[in-house]
C-alpha cells in the first residue's frame, strides 16, 4: 500500500522577475514500511522535496496524495493537522525547545493533538524510554549531549505513532561514532515496521536505506534499490 | 468547547513557561502596566474620595432646606445687576414670613460677617461669623461635642454667647475644655456655650460649619455691621423631603406678600436649594473624573505600547521556536492564542501588582481624603489589564501565527 504518491509535482519560486524551478517534474511512490534515502547535492531541490513531503510546503503544480488524501491544495491548518498526526520530523539541528526539558519536548506534539495531560506524560515517558533516555527526562537540551538531543528529537517524532518519519541530515551535526548510534536507532525503528524517509548528501549514510532516490536539478536522476544495505551494529545505549 | 478549554489550559501553561524563561524582561515589561493600573485605580479612588467629601459636606447642611435670599446662588438666569438692585431682606421680612408660614419645620434668619476670633494669643483670622437665632439649630443636622446651641433667651437678649465650629475650637483651644471659656471678637468678649462635632468637609471652604462660629444675630448688627449693610438669608427646613416643593411654593407666595409685590412685578428674592449646589458639584466632579481618567489612561496606553513592543521582539526572537511548533502540528490559532495569552498574563500580573500598590497608596490618600479602593475600581483594573494585554498582544501574535514554517525553521 502506498503511503505517498506524487504525480508530476513542480515547485516554482519567484525571485525578482526570474522564475526558479526548485522542482521541475517529480513523480514517485513510497510504500508503507519502506526505508528511503533522498540524495542530492545542495541546490538539487532535495530540501524543497522534503518540505513538500513533510507537508511544510505545497507544490506549485502536480498532485500529492498522502494516505490517499490529496494534500497538495490544503490550507495551513489542515496541513498542520497532517504534520501533527502523520509525520514525525527529525532535523539536523535537533530543533528542540531550549527552555523545556526532554519530557516536555516529547509531549509537545501530543499537546497539539489534544491528548489529555496524564495520558500524554505516560506516552512521552514511554517514547523516551524507547530511545534509551528514561533517566534523562528532566534534563534540558543544553544539559544533554548531541546524540542524546537527537534521541529526544526521535522520541518526539515517534510519540504520535506517525505514518512516516522524515529525517533531514539527522547525523549532520554529530561525530561519526554518535552518528552511527543514531543510524542504528533508525534501523531498529525501521525493523519495527515504520516508514522512514532520510534526506542526506552523504553516500555512506544513504546506504543505510533500502532505496535511494538521487535528485539533480529538480528531477529524479536515479531511483535505485540498495542491494547490500549497510546494517549498523546495535549499540548498548538504546533499549529496544 | 472541550477543545477550546483544553487549548486555553495548554496556552496558559505554555505562556507561563515563556514568562518564567524571561523573568527580567517580563518584570520590566510589566512595570509599564503596573504604573498604568496604579495610577488609574488611585485616580478613580481619589475622585471617589472627592465626591464623597462633597456629598457628606452637602448632607451636613441638611438636604430638605430652602434658603430665601436676595441672591440667586447657583443659577445665573437673572443678570447680577438685577439681583444687586433688589431690596435687601431684613429681620422684619423674616418675622412676617415666620408668622405666616405654616409648612416649615423650622425657620431661622442668618447674616454673616468675617472677623478674627481670639483666645488670648491664639487667633483665627477671617472666620465666617454666622449671626442667627435659637431656631437655627433646628434647620440643620449639626451635632455637639460639648455644650449646646444658644437658647431663645440668649438670642433675644443679644447675649455675648458663641458656638464654635470644630476646627476653630481646635485652633483656639488645642487642649480642649473650650466650654465656658471666653473668646474675643473685635474686642468684645463672648462666652463659649457649645462646640460642634466635626461636620463637613474641606471641599466646602467657608461654608464648612467646622470653620464657622455662631452668635445671636443682634450682636452682628450691634458690633460688626448695621442691619442694612447686608441682606438677611432665611433658612427654612421642610418637614421632610416630600414637603420640600410645597414648602417652596408657600414660601414664594408668602414672600411676595411680605415684600409687597404687585401681581405684575417679578420676584425680588430667590429660593435657593441644595439641589443647585449638588448639580454644581456633580458637574465639577464629572469634569475632574474625565480629565483625571484621561490623563492616567495615557500612562496605561504607554504601558500597552511597551507590551506590544516587547511582544514583537519576543516573536522575532522566537521565530525558530514558532517554526518548530508549527512543524510538529501547532495551528495558526494555537500560536495566536499562545502569544495573546502570554501578553494577557503579563498584563494581568501587572494589573494585580498595580492594584496592590494602589491599595497601599490609597491608605496614604485616606489621610487627606476619606476614601478606599472600591470594588468597581478592582474590577475595572483587572478588566483593563486583561483587555490591554489582549489588544497589545494581538498584532505581534498575528505576525507569529502567519509565519511560514519553512522560513521560520531556517531562521537563526
Amino acid at each position: 500500500m502506498n503511503i505517498i504518491t506524487i504525480e508530476h509535482i513542480a515547485k516554482i519560486y519567484q525571485v525578482g522577475t526570474e522564475e526558479v524551478h526548485a522542482l521541475a517534474d517529480v513523480s514517485l511512490k513510497i510504500d508503507k514500511g519502506e526505508y528511503v534515502a533522498i540524495m542530492g547535492p545542495s541546490g538539487s531541490g532535495k530540501s524543497t522535496l522534503m518540505n513538500i513531503l513533510g507537508c511544510l510546503d505545497t507544490p506549485t503544480k502536480g498532485i500529492y496524495n498522502f494516505n490517499d488524501v490529496n494534500v497538495s491544495q490544503m490550507n495551513d491548518n489542515e496541513l498542520a493537522k497532517i504534520r501533527n498526526r502523520e509525520i514525525g520530523f527529525v532535523f539536523q539541528t535537533f530543533n528542540l525547545l531550549a527552555r523545556s526539558d526532554a519530557l516536555h519536548n516529547v509531549e509537545l506534539p501530543l499537546i497539539y493533538a489534544g491528548v489529555p495531560s496524564a495520558d500524554r506524560k505516560e506516552r512521552a515517558k514511554e517514547a523516551l524510554a524507547h530511545v534509551g533516555l528514561a533517566d534523562r527526562m528532566h534534563h534540558r537540551p543544553n544539559e544533554l549531549s548531541g546524540g542524546q538531543r537527537q534521541r529526544v528529537a526521535i522520541a518526539r517524532a515517534l510519540v504520535t505513532r506517525p505514518s512516516i518519519i522524515l529525517a533531514d541530515e539527522p547525523t549532520g551535526n554529530l561525530d561519526t561514532k554518535t552518528g552511527e548510534d543514531i543510524m542504528a536507532l533508525f534501523n531498529e525503528i525501521y525493523e519495527q515496521g515504520n516508514t522512514i524517509i532520510l534526506v542526506t548528501h552523504e553516500e555512506y549514510i544513504a546506504e543505510h536505506a533500502e532505496r535511494i532516490l538521487r535528485i539533480r536539478d529538480g528531477l529524479i536522476e536515479k531511483d535505485e534499490h540498495v542491494k547490500d544495505r549497510y546494517i549498523p551494529k546495535k549499540n548498548g545505549e538504546s533499549k529496544i | 468547547m472541550k477543545d477550546f478549554l483544553f487549548e486555553m489550559r495548554e496556552g496558559f501553561s505554555i505562556s507561563f513557561r515563556a514568562i518564567r524563561a524571561n523573568k527580567i524582561r517580563s518584570i520590566l515589561t510589566t512595570l509599564g502596566i503596573v504604573i498604568g493600573v496604579t495610577s488609574v485605580v488611585l485616580m478613580s479612588t481619589a475622585i471617589k474620595g472627592i465626591d464623597n467629601a462633597f456629598q457628606t459636606g452637602v448632607a451636613s447642611l441638611g438636604s430638605d432646606n430652602l434658603y430665601i435670599d436676595k441672591w440667586e446662588w447657583f443659577n445665573n438666569d437673572t443678570p447680577w445687576w438685577e439681583l444687586r438692585n433688589r431690596k435687601n431682606m431684613d429681620l422684619q421680612d423674616y418675622e412676617k414670613y415666620k408668622q405666616l408660614a405654616k409648612l416649615p419645620l423650622a425657620t431661622a434668619p442668618t447674616v454673616w460677617s468675617f472677623q478674627a476670633v481670639k483666645n488670648k494669643d491664639k487667633v483665627v483670622d477671617q472666620v465666617m461669623i454666622q449671626g442667627t437665632n435659637e431656631d437655627y439649630i433646628k434647620t440643620t443636622n449639626l451635632s455637639f461635642s460639648e455644650g449646646r446651641f444658644f437658647n431663645e433667651l440668649e438670642s433675644n437678649g443679644g447675649r455675648n454667647v458663641i458656638v464654635l465650629g470644630s476646627d476653630i475650637a481646635k485652633t483656639l483651644f488645642p487642649q480642649g475644655y473650650a466650654l465656658d471659656q471666653e473668646v474675643k471678637l473685635k474686642g468684645h468678649k463672648f462666652k463659649v456655650v457649645g462646640v460642634l462635632e466635626v461636620q463637613g468637609s474641606w471641599v466646602m471652604g467657608n461654608f464648612n460649619p467646622d470653620k464657622q462660629v455662631f452668635i445671636p444675630i443682634q450682636n452682628v448688627f450691634k458690633y460688626f455691621q448695621s442691619e442694612s449693610f447686608r441682606s438677611v438669608t432665611i433658612n427654612v427646613r421642610a418637614r421632610n423631603s416630600q414637603m420640600v416643593e410645597a414648602t417652596k411654593e408657600e414660601a414664594v407666595g408668602l414672600m411676595r406678600r411680605v415684600r409687597g409685590l404687585a401681581y405684575n412685578e417679578e420676584n425680588d428674592f430667590s429660593i435657593n436649594q441644595q439641589e443647585g449646589l449638588l448639580n454644581t458639584i456633580n458637574e465639577t466632579v464629572g469634569v475632574i473624573q474625565i480629565a483625571g481618567l484621561f490623563i492616567t489612561g495615557l500612562s496605561l496606553f504607554v504601558g500597552a505600547i511597551g507590551i506590544m513592543n516587547i511582544m514583537f521582539v519576543s516573536v522575532k526572537e522566537r521565530t525558530k521556536e514558532i517554526g518548530i511548533r508549527k512543524a510538529i502540528g501547532a495551528k495558526r490559532r494555537t500560536i495566536l492564542g499562545q502569544f495573546i495569552t502570554e501578553s494577557a498574563v503579563i498584563c494581568l500580573f501587572g494589573g494585580l501588582v498595580g492594584l496592590g500598590i494602589a491599595t497601599l497608596l490609597s491608605l496614604i490618600v485616606n489621610q487627606f481624603l476619606p476614601t478606599s479602593v472600591q470594588v468597581d475600581a478592582v474590577i475595572l483594573a483587572i478588566t483593563i489589564s486583561i483587555i490591554t494585554g489582549v489588544l497589545s498582544g494581538f498584532a505581534p501574535a498575528y505576525t507569529a501565527a502567519k509565519l511560514d514554517p519553512v522560513e521560520a525553521l531556517r531562521y537563526e
